[in-house]
Formats: C-alpha cells, structure tokens, sequence
C-alpha cells in the first residue's frame, strides 16, 4: 500500500493477481507441455498428418514466447488500482 | 426432451488433452473465487467498480461476441461461401464499433447509466423502458439457451458424453464462475478466453496453410472456383443474384440496419465498454476491439476455407456428393480431427469450450443486471439497502441459468440456428437502433413515440418474419419469396424504417419532454465537455479514441481493397 500523492486516496498493486500474470500461467504451462510433447513425443504417423511440421513444438516455443512477453509487461508496468472503490461518484 | 448422443465421429483426446482441459477450467474458477474476495458493493458486482484498463474491456468486448455461433457460424461460412464470409468482420462490425467509441458511448458513459435499458428511461421515460428491458431480458434467455444447446452439443461431439450430461455440467460452470465473482470475474475470464482461443486457432491455421500448400495453394484448389476468393459482390452469401443489389445489400442491410443495431444497442456487448476507468477508456474499449476483430476472420474463416478443401467429408459435401453426416457447422472439427497431434488437439479443444462458455456467461451477466436494476428495482421494490439487489443479482443468475437449460431444449428444435439467431436480432435489436438513433440526435421526440416505435417496429420485423417462407419456421406462410439471410435482413430493414415513420408521427401529435430534462442524454443538448474526458489533453496519440478509430477505419478499408 502506498499512498498516492493528488488524491490521498490509498492505492495499491495488484501484483499477481493482475490478469496479465494470469495469462502468463496458463499460456507458458501450455507452453511448456506443448514443447515437451513435440520434442520427445511426435510420432511419425502424427507429424505426417499435417505435412511434417511439428506443430506441437512450433505452437509450444510461440506460448513460451508470448507469455514471457506478458510476464515481463507485468513486471515493467504494474497495475495499480485505488484499496477502495470510488464512492458513488456515478450516481 | 434431448436427442440422443450424436457419433457421427469423435476427437480422440488423449490424457495430455484432458491435462490441458483442466488446467484451464482450474485458473477459470480460481479467477472466480478470487475476485470474490475483491467485492464490496453493488457497483463492484456488476460493473467491476469501473476500474478496468482500456485493453482489458476491448478484449472483453471482443470475447464476449466470439461464442459458439461466432466460430462454428463462420466457419462453417467460410467453408461454404469462401472469402465473402470477410463481410461479418469488416462490414458487418468494424464500423459500428468505431461508431460506438467515437459517437455512442459518450453518452453512455456520461450519463452515468448501468444499462443500455436504463438511458432508455432517462430519456423517454417508463413506457419505453419497461418494452425494452423486457424484451431485452427475454432475448437473452433465448440467446444463453442457444448457446448452451451449442456447448453442449460439442462437448458431445469430442468426449462422447451425452448431451444432457454436457448440457448440466456446462451450465454449473458457467453458473459458478459468474455468480461467485460478477462482471469482474467474466470480463477477466473472457480475457483469458481471448488469448486461448487464438492459441487454439492460430497453430491450426497454420498446418491447415501447410498441409494446402500456403494461400497460393487455397487460391488453386478453391471450389468451385475463383469467386470464392472475393469478397465483393458475395452474391452466394446473400442468395441476390444481381451484383448491384447483393452490394446495396451487404453494405445497407448488414453493414448498416444490422450491424449498428447489434453493436451499439446491445447491452451484452456494452456492459464491457461501461465497466472502464474514464470516459476515454470506455470510448478506447469498442475502437481497441476493432482491431483484433479485423483479424479475428483469418483464423476463423481461412481454417473453414482449407476445411473444405483438405477434409474428404467436406469436400464431397460441397461437391454435393456428400451422405449427409456432417454439415458445414462442422468443419472447423473435421479440421481439428484429421491434422492436430495429441497436445495441439488439447489447446484446440479448451479454446473452443472457452469461446462457447463466453456467449453464454455475457448472456448470462446482462440479464442479471438488467433484471435486478431494470425490473426489480424499478417495478418491484424501490429504495432497498445495496446488499439487497446483490442477492437479487445472484439469484437471477441462477435463475437464468436453470432456464437457459430449457431454453437449450427450444433451441435444440431448430435445425439451423445461424437463420434464428438472425432473425431475433432483427426483431429486437434493429427497432432498438432506430429509436436510440432518433432519440439522440432529434429533442423533440416524445416519450410515447418511444415505446410506440419499438413496439411498431418489432411487430414490423415479426409480420415480414411470419410472410417470408422460413424465417419462424412452420409458422411462416411464405407469401414473400424470401428465405435464410434475406428473410432477415428484410424483417430488420422493415423494423428500422417503420420504427422511424411511427416515432416522427406520434411525436408531431404528442408532447415533447422538457428540455432540461433531456440534457447528457440529446446531443444538442449536451454541453462539450461532459462528453470528452477532462483529462484527454495530456493523452499519448495511442490513447486518443479519434485517432485509434482513424487507424483502424484506413486498415479496414486496406482489407477490403486486398481482399475484394
């Protein structure tokens, strides 16, 4: 918690909760399950449906990829959001 | 009540695929218990206390239309009518968002309203209101249930349990996730959503452009030829033979009366926008939308387009030599089928449970706000503590879902369900369109010209709806030779203009509302500076939503010229 110097209202981060850690979880996960499968798994009858292309790893190296790019967006920019909602200022 | 397990064929998932499946189904769920610990009032619940960054609502309200018909529908275009299904996206959507960030939401934003519903009260008063928050929270049962009825139906398809089975299981997923954390715990979700549906569909365009040999390769073995690769005149997409009229059609009838009534009155859609941090933001969420929607149709439509060229199934039916066991609707499957490896079928699959789940909890959100604010609160009981209509909220929930079960066994009736979904929209969302439209720009609109309009306007889109030869099924008489898409672009054209005609002339025999009453709600009467952002000046070039529409209104165009 910090306080946020023009409105004195308390804000605070939301660390890893915030969705783009979320989405760094499941997408690298898959990732790395994609990856493993397409390394240490790809059959010949499998590769040879879709015309050789190990779309396992190729797909898995490109989830690994884009959820470091999430996780290091989270990182540099962190989601800061005010302790309390704003009274009913809508109303 | 339910038809019998379909084995037409199956998707053999392995423990890997159901790893994946999981793991998903555990972070949806996780996101709800923990953004239940993060409500503290009403308007927490169900606007996520208007704190969401813009890119976070622009993928929501992107999501939240990429359900079950979104991929199965257009795909299953694709396959059948090749590159005009690139109409749906660059026609039939992009503009109205841009309209709605740039024009609309402004005043949805600046009024302070909750509900597309509620600034039909402020404006035109309780009888307009009460047309429209009914048949809008009817609509929506009707709408969850189809998209219940579809979930279910390809549950049944990949794992083979049957469909009352998949039906009650896909329901309390569903029902736990949005009652256990509101808006905030569906918009997150339907994020989340967004990037495993790409995940899933990416990789599979991309062996589908391999295994075809490129878009050289589709451009070659096309069926029945050449004019599957343009988009314009789309004569076999709208069944007008004449190239001028399927243009005037395409550009009048979807790109106009159906697609602004759809993107700009539909509270599913504009819930998202409304749940933003600033005025800027919620303007920002429709235009940032627009831009992954353009290319939305590249890993939707294409992987239909190869479907029926690689899949033998679906190239026999297109060549007519088909025997019947599949239909169009399935050729994004077929495709998983014959070219994904266990792992990539997996991703495929949890991608396609998650979109299939995102129609139907919007469905489900907007009904429960609409229902407790709109209904409750208005007609039923007035001037209750907060935490009252949070219950009512969270038993509408449940509610809707127990009857979006029943709306699914309806829904299970229809044989084609892309016509249906069409022609309610005409009947609910174009007479809607036509009275915002008139209401905003034009003061002297009276109350009664506005729920007269709408209720006119309806009964226009339900007359030409019962004339034409299928549009409601056995009740349609068929006296107008009209038929699929063309029966409904009619019933909407007949619902704006005659919703129009009767507002202008009940209103030049009623009374106009006070002016002072009207103002944030009339754009001659609003002042300027309720509808920008107070602090729009000190706004970087990618944060101002004039310039992010002008960008994406250039990319569009650049796609229909690339494409036609």
């Amino acid at each position: 918690m910090q306080p946020d110097s023009t409105t004195g209202r308390r804000k605070v981060k939301i660390g890893v909760f915030d969705i783009r850690f979320v989405i760094a979880g499941l997408i690298g996960l898959y990732g790395i399950i994609l990856t493993l499968l397409g390394i240490f798994r790809a059959t010949d009858e499998e590769l040879a449906r879709g015309d050789g292309l190990n779309i396992n790893l190729w797909a898995g190296i490109g989830m690994l990829v884009v959820a470091a790019l999430f996780a290091a967006w989270a990182r540099w920019k962190p989601l800061i959001v005010p302790a309390t909602p704003p009274a009913d200022d809508a109303d | 009540m339910l038809l019998a397990a379909d084995e037409t064929f199956r998707l053999d998932a392995d423990v890997f695929d159901y790893t994946i499946v999981a793991l998903y189904f555990v972070v949806v769920l996780g996101i709800g218990v923990l953004a239940r610990r993060q409500i503290s009032s009403s308007l927490d619940f169900f606007l996520s206390g208007r704190s969401l960054p813009a890119w976070v609502t622009g993928l929501a309200f992107i999501s939240a239309n990429l359900g079950a018909v979104e991929i199965m529908g257009m795909s299953a275009n694709g396959a059948q009518f090749g590159a005009a299904t690139f109409h749906y996206f660059w026609i039939g959507a992009v503009p109205a968002m841009l309209f709605l960030g740039i024009v609309m939401m402004p005043f949805y934003y600046g009024s302070g309203v909750r509900s597309v519903p509620e600034f039909m009260r402020r404006r035109f008063g309780t009888g307009a209101h009460l047309v429209n928050a009914l048949s809008f929270a009817v609509a929506q049962l009707l709408i969850a249930g189809i998209n219940l009825f579809l979930l279910a139906t390809i549950v049944n398809r990949l794992l083979g349990w049957p469909l009352w089975v998949s039906l009650v299981v896909a329901a309390a997923i569903v029902l736990t996730y949005t009652a256990l954390g509101g808006l905030s715990a569906a918009i997150y979700n339907e994020v989340l959503q967004f990037f495993v549906i790409v995940a899933a569909l990416l990789p599979l365009t991309i062996i589908a452009l391999h295994k075809v040999g490129g878009w050289q390769g589709v451009v070659d073995k096309v069926s029945p030829g050449p004019e599957q690769i343009s988009s314009w005149p789309g004569t076999d997409l709208t069944g007008i033979d004449n190239p001028v009229l399927s243009v005037i059609g395409i550009v009048f009838g979807l790109g106009f009366v159906l697609s602004f009534g759809y993107w700009t009155t539909n509270f599913v859609e504009v819930q998202r926008a409304m749940a933003s941090d600033s005025i800027s933001s919620a303007r920002r969420a429709p235009i940032l939308g627009a831009f992954p929607k353009m290319f939305i149709p590249f890993i939707v439509i294409i992987p239909g387009m190869i479907a029926a060229i690689v899949v033998p199934e679906m190239a026999d039916l297109k060549a007519g030599t088909g025997d019947g066991d599949v239909t169009y609707n399935d050729a994004i499957l077929l495709l998983m089928r014959d070219l994904l490896p266990n792992g990539m079928l997996g991703i495929a699959i949890a991608g396609l449970l998650a979109s299939f789940m995102a129609g139907m909890a919007a469905n489900i959100s907007a009904f429960n706000t609409v229902f407790s604010y709109d209904l409750w609160q208005q007609y039923v009981k007035k001037d209750q503590p907060d935490g009252h209509y949070l219950t009512v909220g969270r038993i509408a929930t449940v509610a809707a879902t127990l009857i979006a079960i029943g709306t699914a066994g309806i829904a299970s009736q229809y044989s084609n369900l892309m016509d249906y979904l069409q022609t309610l929209f005409g009947f609910f969302n174009a007479p809607l369109f036509a009275t915002f439209i008139l209401g905003m720009f034009w003061k002297r609109m009276s109350a009664a010209a506005g729920w007269i309009g709408l209720v006119s306007g309806t009964l226009a889109a339900v007359v030409v709806a019962l004339l034409s030869e299928d549009a409601l099924g056995s009740l349609s008489t068929g006296a107008l030779s009209l038929s699929g898409q063309g029966a409904s672009f009619v019933a909407a054209g007949a619902a704006f203009v005659v919703d129009i005609l009767v507002s202008v002339v009940v209103t030049m025999v009623t009374k106009s509302r006070a002016e002072k009453d009207l103002v944030g709600l009339v754009y001659s009467l609003t002042p300027k500076e309720s509808l920008v952002d107070p602090n729009a000046k000190d706004l970087a070039w990618y944060q101002s939503p004039t310039k992010l529409a002008g960008i994406a209104l250039v990319l569009v165009i650049i796609l229909n010229v690339v494409f036609r």
